[in-house]
């Protein structure tokens, strides 16, 4: 993985010193709280419901184990001993002290960390594929582009202060992990037929009160001019984005107010105004950032392992755990560990210290000493040997961290909702633990398939609801929480928008709602289809029926 | 408001006439930019030092036509949020302009040093905070991964830096 060169520390010192002074300038009342706000933010400070909530960045998800130990270290000592990973692959503590602050800072910038820009109206942390440089299906490691756009974009003169905040997602692999085409710009790597290696470059999907899919604005844009480029699209962006109304702020906005053809037309026009100038730096800069990712060293090993058969035979729990968390590995006798931070009950995306320096240790002894975040509110290790996978199930297990959920109906992701959130209009996690007890029995789990079920607790949609396959929508009606459900979403390749069931339902009846979805499901489908495909071919009307029926 | 340039507090020898007075002959003096475009005639024979105010609603490129009497282009920021003069800087630079380029406006020492790094290289701003701060506030981080920007002689161009063989892009340290 990445490591930070001279440059990159003396940058991530530099800024936080930066912030230790704005900070302090602040607490002697020097500057407005207005005034501090947008500065605050560009460091991922803020002000929530109870304290103030730090979100600090996990750049396209990947972290080492010394990293994620220091994660622990800020768990334990500012804040109440956890933490929660986030849909964006980055990590938020809840009750942090603006006085402790920049100490934190510190602390991260000594482990090549920080918190920039995960918050505010500028390019956010850049996501990726969870999977990137193990899965069976990749065509390239996207994480190389993704720390070049990290650096491209961190403190952008030019667009640092954006009509609204911007997000970029890239996959290398054809099945899309990275959700893309719900962000502002997605990338997805593919190869022309020419047989080089280029992006698609999508613009204007997103999800709050207006999901939007992205439109595809370039089809096969070289490597090298991935960077001039989206100099091109964040300007017209800065320039002609809406600034009058938070809400249309969004470039998705912007692509469906002038429509596709005129977006791109603009873009084009930019780009052809100030053409790349010198792009060997930036092929140059790939290149010495790609070295970094280079694939850990495989041993050569048989595809099959005895030890991991004779493991998932002798023991059942295990082996439904194998069954559902293990992913295939690109190298034969690998596998890819899912590990899931869903216990029964439990709230999604949390882990503790403790929790934490288990994964970083097992990381450390099994996998390459990487660990990555997952947008699904996981934790991931990529590199695990297949004849590894017994003990280090039982590690996990011994750390309740062995949820054999990995993405079925108990791998919900929600956000932080109204137990934390100053925007949010109804609560979340309560929803996510009651569901969650619901459908505890991973048996009945593994018969519904695979499904993704997401609960925003407001429009914001931060728990992305609109692209689950069941969405949960938490709003207030004069003072009670209700709940909308949606069917249909999707985040992958076929990206869809979920459609709204009908009227909400409180949040008690929730959980017997998505037990009759699912049993309807059950007696729609057929052999061996998954409940997306299902719902795609007999539309939402069955499940309406079935819901309302007694109305 | 003080007008800061190279550092220091000066003097702002421009007066702005507003688009319903009549236009000074001779002296140095800033018109809208749909004035200078409506009286073009006028301001051209005009021996006056001309500065436009190009609002971040307009094309500021527009401005370039007119860089025959042009001295001083000033953008504004209206908020310190509202970003667009950030893009219509960078804009005018990448298009070769090389006079006088002002920001006014709602201007935070936080923000100063992003200004220049576009192409700013003098400055309005509020009273509120004495020189030492704008001073600091401008050279809060020595070191820019974004190539083409502008920099002082100490700052850093990180991707050039680490690539020998490289000029930076754009080196040329200015006044701002």
């Amino acid at each position: 993985m990445y490591r930070y060169d001279e440059f990159d520390a003396k940058f991530v010192n530099e800024r936080t010193a930066q912030f230790r002074d704005q900070a302090e300038r602040r607490l002697r009342g020097e500057l407005t709280e207005d005034e501090f706000r947008p500065l605050r933010l560009m460091n991922g400070l803020y002000l929530q419901l109870h304290a103030y909530m730090l979100r600090v960045a996990i750049p396209y998800g990947t972290l080492s184990a010394n990293q994620m130990r220091v994660l622990a270290l800020i768990a334990e000592k500012w804040d109440k001993g956890y933490g929660h990973f986030t849909t964006r692959q980055n990590i938020q503590y809840n009750w942090i002290k603006l006085e402790d602050t920049a100490d934190i800072l510190q602390a991260l910038a000594d482990v090549e960390m920080h918190a920039i820009q995960t918050s505010g109206n500028c390019i956010r942390n850049v996501t990726t594929d969870h999977w990137a440089g193990a899965a069976a299906d990749e065509l390239d490691d996207p994480r190389p582009v993704g720390e070049l756009i990290r650096q491209w974009s961190s403190l952008h003169p030019e667009f640092s202060y954006l009509p609204r905040k911007f997000k970029i997602a890239i996959t290398g692999a054809p099945h899309d992990r990275a959700a893309v085409k719900v962000h502002d710009i997605g990338l997805r790597l593919h190869k022309n037929a020419a047989g080089q290696i280029g992006w698609e470059v999508m613009v204007g999907g997103g999800q709050g009160r207006t999901p939007l899919i992205a439109v595809t604005v370039r089809d096969f844009l070289p490597q090298n001019e991935l960077i001039a480029y989206l100099e091109a699209i964040m300007r017209v962006y800065n320039l002609y984005g809406r600034r009058d109304n938070k809400y249309k702020a969004r470039i998705k906005i912007l692509v469906h107010e002038i429509g596709a053809a005129k977006f791109k037309s603009e873009v084009e026009a930019e780009y052809a105004k100030h053409p790349a100038q010198q792009t060997q730096v930036e092929e140059a800069e790939l290149a010495r950032i790609a070295k970094y990712f280079a694939a850990p060293k495989f041993e050569k090993l048989s595809r099959f392992s005895p030890a991991f058969e004779e493991a998932r035979r002798a023991d059942g729990e295990f082996s439904r755990w194998a069954r559902n968390n293990l992913a295939p590995h690109r190298v034969d006798g690998y596998t890819i560990v899912n590990i899931s931070l869903k216990p029964e009950g439990g709230i999604p995306g949390d882990a503790t210290a403790e929790q934490m320096r288990v994964m970083a240790d097992l990381a450390e002894a099994y996998s390459a000493d990487e660990l990555r975040v997952s947008h699904a509110q996981n934790i991931v290790l990529a590199h695990v040997k297949l004849e590894d996978a017994y003990a280090l199930w039982q590690k996990l297990k011994a750390a309740d961290l062995a949820a054999a959920n990995y993405g079925l109906a108990g791998d919900i992701i929600a956000c932080p909702g109204l137990d934390y959130c100053a925007l949010a209009t109804a609560r979340s996690i309560p929803v996510a633990q009651a569901i969650s007890r619901k459908f505890a029995d991973v048996k009945k789990q593994e018969e519904y398939g695979p499904l993704k079920i997401n609960i925003s607790g407001c429009i914001n949609a931060c728990g992305h609801h609109h692209v689950g396959h069941i969405g949960i929508l938490g709003l207030d009606k004069k003072g009670e929480e209700y709940y909308q459900i949606t069917l249909g979403g999707s985040s992958s390749e076929n990206a869809s928008i979920g459609t709204i069931l009908g009227p909400g339902f409180a949040a008690q009846e929730v959980p017997d709602a998505i037990e009759t979805i699912l049993n309807t499901y059950m007696k729609l489908r057929e052999r061996g289809e998954e409940f997306l495909v299902t719902y795609r071919r007999v539309g939402p009307k069955p499940f309406k029926e079935a819901l309302y029926a007694t109305a | 408001m003080p007008l800061l340039k190279s550092n220091a507090f000066v003097a702002d020898d421009y007066i702005s006439v507003p688009d319903d007075e009549p236009l000074p002959v001779g002296g140095k003096f800033i018109v809208s930019f749909a004035r200078l475009q409506r009286d073009w005639d006028e301001i051209a024979c005009d021996p006056a030092v001309i500065g436009v105010r190009v609002a971040n609603t307009e094309h500021a490129e527009g401005a370039m036509d007119y860089l025959s009497k042009v001295d001083l282009i000033v953008l504004s920021f209206p908020a310190f949020s509202d970003g667009r003069s950030y893009s219509m800087a960078r804009a005018l630079r990448l298009d070769g302009y090389r006079g006088e380029l002002r920001a006014e406006g709602n201007i935070l020492p936080d923000q100063l040093q992003l200004m220049r790094q576009v192409g700013f290289d003098s400055f309005v701003v509020s009273d509120r905070f004495p020189l030492q701060v704008w001073q600091a506030a401008g050279q809060q981080m020595s070191l820019a991964y974004q190539r083409g920007l502008f920099r002082k002689a100490n700052e850093t161009e990180v991707w050039s830096s680490r690539h020998h063989g490289f000029e930076p892009w754009e080196e040329q340290p200015h006044a701002g």
